[in-house]
């Protein structure tokens, strides 16, 4: 535990209460962040954190409980207040103008004015002044739509600063961005943060904590169930606090080079020159080709928004292709519709559980045969016994809870959630799967379950194409690893051979090698 | 089990409830405005309508096209689409059965006629569902402009058909049809007798029935239900979603024709121009009180009917376009409390439910 602190904390949360119908996000919260130190706010997806921000933020009212800031009692207050106050958040997903300049977006609802107009020339001059502070390099008068992720992030952040933000709440802000663009933003951050400003980081990864905060809260099941100072913890313990139990982290971050010795039989999955079209670019995909053997995995790391969603669309049948073959198990499956594919052996996890993986007002058993419905019914009715007796046999294989085969799967956490789709998508027969960001938003009891489901799977024989924007993810799991940038493979490298230094500089697109 | 029981009743019957009650006490207002007695005022409504078997028995005969219009409006919005050409199709509907019944040679028996006229009546409908759900499906059409549309399209022409080529003379119906005539229902219950309520409703209840189980029991309704709340993952699961929204306004648009046989088998034995007279957009409103689920529709179209019905008792009292502002009132109350009282709901199921982990 830390020392006490003479001064007033820049933010006091006592008892915060929030419900959402019958899940109570917020559980008798608390949180005590001193000024000018970096605090990680970290637990599962689904603790309550985002929901904890966003009633500091004052973007949601809270049921119960008070809101300090800087000593004075602000329980209750509007964004617009709690901006004026100096707190401002970061949200994970850009909330920016694309066809407006770097400039433009910053001041955008505070515009300098002269005569009535706006003046573009202080704009840009201010934004400039801001950078240089910061440490936030972008050019001012590019356009947004122009910007990488990274630089879109650092707008985002120069937003809420020119806001006059003292206090930065930073919303998994290391999801979308390569190695080295995390490097350069905890360089940004520290240098806030030596300018007085105070940041709250919401993370959920251990190493990020440990590398950039003083001082850390967990959150579990809606509650904040401890407060560490980071130098006086280890990731061991902070995941231990986070899932309540010891956690055997070294499963997760280390070496699994147990690759059963591929036999050099036919390729289970096999892509020959693909190209595919994305919503903004003519060639998101831009001929492509590899193979997956039976018994392999092979990951695709890189940067999010690199062609890797268009690759498995247009491999699981979602997406066109402009040109190129799609081969599964030696047949030609380029022609065929997503339900022919899916009854030709593949599976798929898709990236996107809400929007793709699950339909959430339905109940956890018509959800466990989404896509398979066509095998439960007979002459066009469903099989209420087969989905009932499928639903019973799924919930006890894969530990979903609660076990309740008419819940909504909206009533699920995110990662029971995320195990009806391995569920589904694993207990079926299958010759090859696709799992894209298979352990996005799951916590880390559930990381562990679907990494030994993955592995398990490829020890039985199947092909997967893992898809992640997790570096380790790809590390941790895959026999071959490709890196993708800018829609081509800008590397293709055994296990063995990468790591995190090594694939670093092929994620950015600051090297490259022939694609294989 | 008895938890979801109450979860159903708070989130899909309690609303509609508020917006009866919310529409009542607007009522009391207006009726006090023209300084009658509120309590008067309903007790007339009342027996005008359910305390009279023929003022019930017009209640019933006008449920039974509202229910066919509001089923209709909920199958288009099961699917996620918006169908607001139920009045042009039920005229469809309508027309399509009187052709039929017209064309049928004289005495051919009922067991033959009335299923042809019925089949003429879904199809007419279905076709002209079918258009803006092809729309949809190939071209992005969006529907809700392409069904608005559709029912001028579909009213004019068949104001031009009737009147330039199938009418009797100095009036806007055709002939009399020669088969297929639906027996009143006052036939068996003799109280019911000057109403026009007849036994299409049998058929009506069974289209109710029928919609249920395709919604809730069938793949194809499984998938129409995934696109309606989920287009993307429904599309992973392999659904045609063109197609399902094809089909969904075709099966939408033959629900609302099946409205058109109550009017024309059951009751006046001809199409007359204008019989639909606002059916086909109350369905809407109809598919909003009753939660797009069939039996909602059914209850939702029993009260819209009783409303209805009641405005002619009251209007010796009360100007009878009160009921109408009343009509108003409960959709917009509907409309608008739907989320908002399911999420003051939620929260307060949250106070009981108590620590949830």
């Amino acid at each position: 535990m830390t020392a006490p602190t003479t001064q007033v904390p820049a933010v006091r949360l006592t008892a915060i209460e929030k419900r959402f119908g019958p899940v109570r996000a917020n559980r008798g919260a608390s949180l005590e962040v001193r000024q000018g130190e970096i605090h990680a706010l970290v637990g599962e997806n689904g603790a309550g954190k985002s929901t904890l921000m966003k009633i500091l933020s004052g973007a949601m009212p809270c049921d119960g409980g008070r809101i300090e800031v800087g000593g004075r009692d602000v329980t209750g207050w509007t964004t617009a207040e709690a901006i004026a106050s100096g707190v401002g958040m970061v949200h994970q997903h850009f909330m920016l103008v694309p066809t407006l300049t770097v400039a433009e977006n910053v001041v955008l609802g505070r515009e300098p004015v002269s005569v009535g107009t706006f003046d573009r020339a202080r704009a840009i001059r201010d934004v400039e002044q801001l950078c240089e502070q910061s440490g936030l390099i972008v050019p001012p008068d590019r356009l947004v739509a122009d910007l990488s992720v990274g630089e879109a992030q650092r707008v985002e952040i120069l937003k809420t600063l020119y806001r006059g933000a003292r206090i930065l709440l930073l919303d998994e802000p290391t999801a979308v961005l390569s190695p080295p663009e995390v490097a350069e933003l905890w360089k940004v951050l520290r240098r806030v943060r030596d300018g007085g400003a105070t940041i709250v980081l919401i993370t959920h990864k251990l190493d990020e904590v440990m590398n950039v905060t003083e001082q850390v809260t967990v959150m579990r099941q809606g509650e904040t169930v401890a407060r560490f100072s980071t130098a006086s913890t280890t990731p061991e313990g902070i995941a231990h606090a986070m899932v309540g139990r010891a956690v055997d982290l070294s499963v997760r971050a280390g070496r699994e080079g147990s690759a059963v010795p591929a036999t050099p039989s036919a390729p289970a999955l096999e892509v020959r020159n693909l190209v595919v079209r994305g919503p903004r670019v003519e060639r998101a995909v831009n001929d492509i080709s590899f193979t997956v053997a039976p018994g392999e995995i092979f990951g695709i790391a890189g940067v999010e928004g690199n062609g890797q969603t268009e690759l498995l669309e247009a491999i699981a049948g979602l997406r066109g292709v402009t040109s190129g073959r799609i081969v599964l198990g030696g047949a030609d499956i380029t022609a065929l519709g997503v339900r022919a594919r899916g009854d030709a052996g593949l599976s798929h996890i898709p990236e996107d559980r809400h929007r793709r993986g699950l339909i959430l007002e339905y109940s956890v058993a018509d959800n466990l045969i989404l896509g398979r419905q066509h095998h439960y019914q007979q002459r066009g009715v469903l099989d209420g016994d087969a989905i009932a007796s499928n639903a019973a046999a799924q919930i006890a294989g894969y530990d979903i809870r609660p076990a309740d085969a008419t819940l909504p799967a909206q009533a699920l956490s995110g990662g029971n959630q995320q195990k009806i789709v391995i569920a589904r998508e694993m207990s079926r027969p299958f010759t090859a799967l696709l799992a894209a960001q298979p352990t996005r938003g799951v916590d880390v009891g559930a990381i562990e379950f679907i990494h030994d489901e993955l592995r398990k799977a490829r020890d039985a024989g199947k092909a997967i194409l893992l898809v992640s924007a997790e570096l380790r993810e790809v590390l941790t799991l895959a026999d071959r690893i490709a890196v993708m940038y800018g829609g081509k493979f800008v590397t293709v490298l055994p296990r063995s051979e990468a790591n995190e230094e090594v694939l670093g500089p092929y994620m950015t697109g600051a090297k490259r090698e022939s694609a294989a | 089990m008895n938890a979801r029981l109450r979860a159903t009743f708070e989130e899909a019957v309690l609303p509609p409830l508020v917006a009866l009650a919310v529409a009542f006490v607007a009522g009391d207002l207006l009726i006090l405005m023209y300084g009658q007695a509120p309590g008067a005022v309903w007790r007339l409504l009342f027996d005008g309508t359910w305390g009279k078997a023929y003022g019930f028995g017009q209640v019933l005969y006008k449920a039974t096209t509202l229910t066919c219009t509001g089923l209709a409006v909920a199958m288009s919005l099961r699917a996620g689409l918006f169908n607001i050409g139920a009045e042009g199709q039920l005229a469809a509907g309508g027309f399509g059965a009187a052709v039929v019944g017209l064309w049928l040679p004289v005495g051919t028996p009922a067991i033959i006629a009335v299923p042809l006229c019925v089949m003429a009546a879904c199809l007419a409908g279905g076709a002209v569902g079918a258009v803006p759900g092809v729309l949809r499906a190939k071209f992005g059409a969006h529907e809700v402009i392409v069904t608005i549309m559709s029912n001028f399209i579909v009213l004019a022409l068949l104001n031009y058909i009737v009147s330039a080529k199938l009418h009797v003379p100095e009036t806007l119906h055709t002939p009399a049809m020669h088969a297929g005539a639906v027996p009143r229902l006052s036939g068996v219950i003799a109280g019911f007798h000057g109403s026009a309520a007849n036994w299409t409703i049998v058929i009506v209840v069974a289209a109710c029935a029928a919609a249920w189980w395709y919604l809730f029991r069938t793949r194809a309704g499984y998938e129409l239900r995934a696109v309606g709340l989920q287009p993307d993952a429904a599309e992973y699961a392999g659904v045609r979603v063109g197609n399902t929204w094809r089909n969904a306004l075709m099966l939408s648009g033959a629900l609302a024709g099946l409205g058109g046989v109550n009017f024309v088998l059951g009751y006046k034995n001809y199409y007359e121009d204008g019989f639909a007279g606002g059916a086909g957009f109350l369905g809407i409103a109809v598919a909003l009180v009753g939660r797009n689920h069939p039996l909602g529709v059914l209850l939702a179209a029993l009260f819209f009917a009783t409303l209805s019905q009641g405005g002619l008792a009251i209007n010796a009292m009360v100007p009878k376009q009160i009921v109408e502002v009343l009509q108003g009132i409960v959709i917009i109350a509907v409309a608008t409390s739907v989320p908002e009282v399911r999420r003051v709901l939620r929260n307060a199921a949250g106070k009981l439910a108590g620590g949830r982990a």
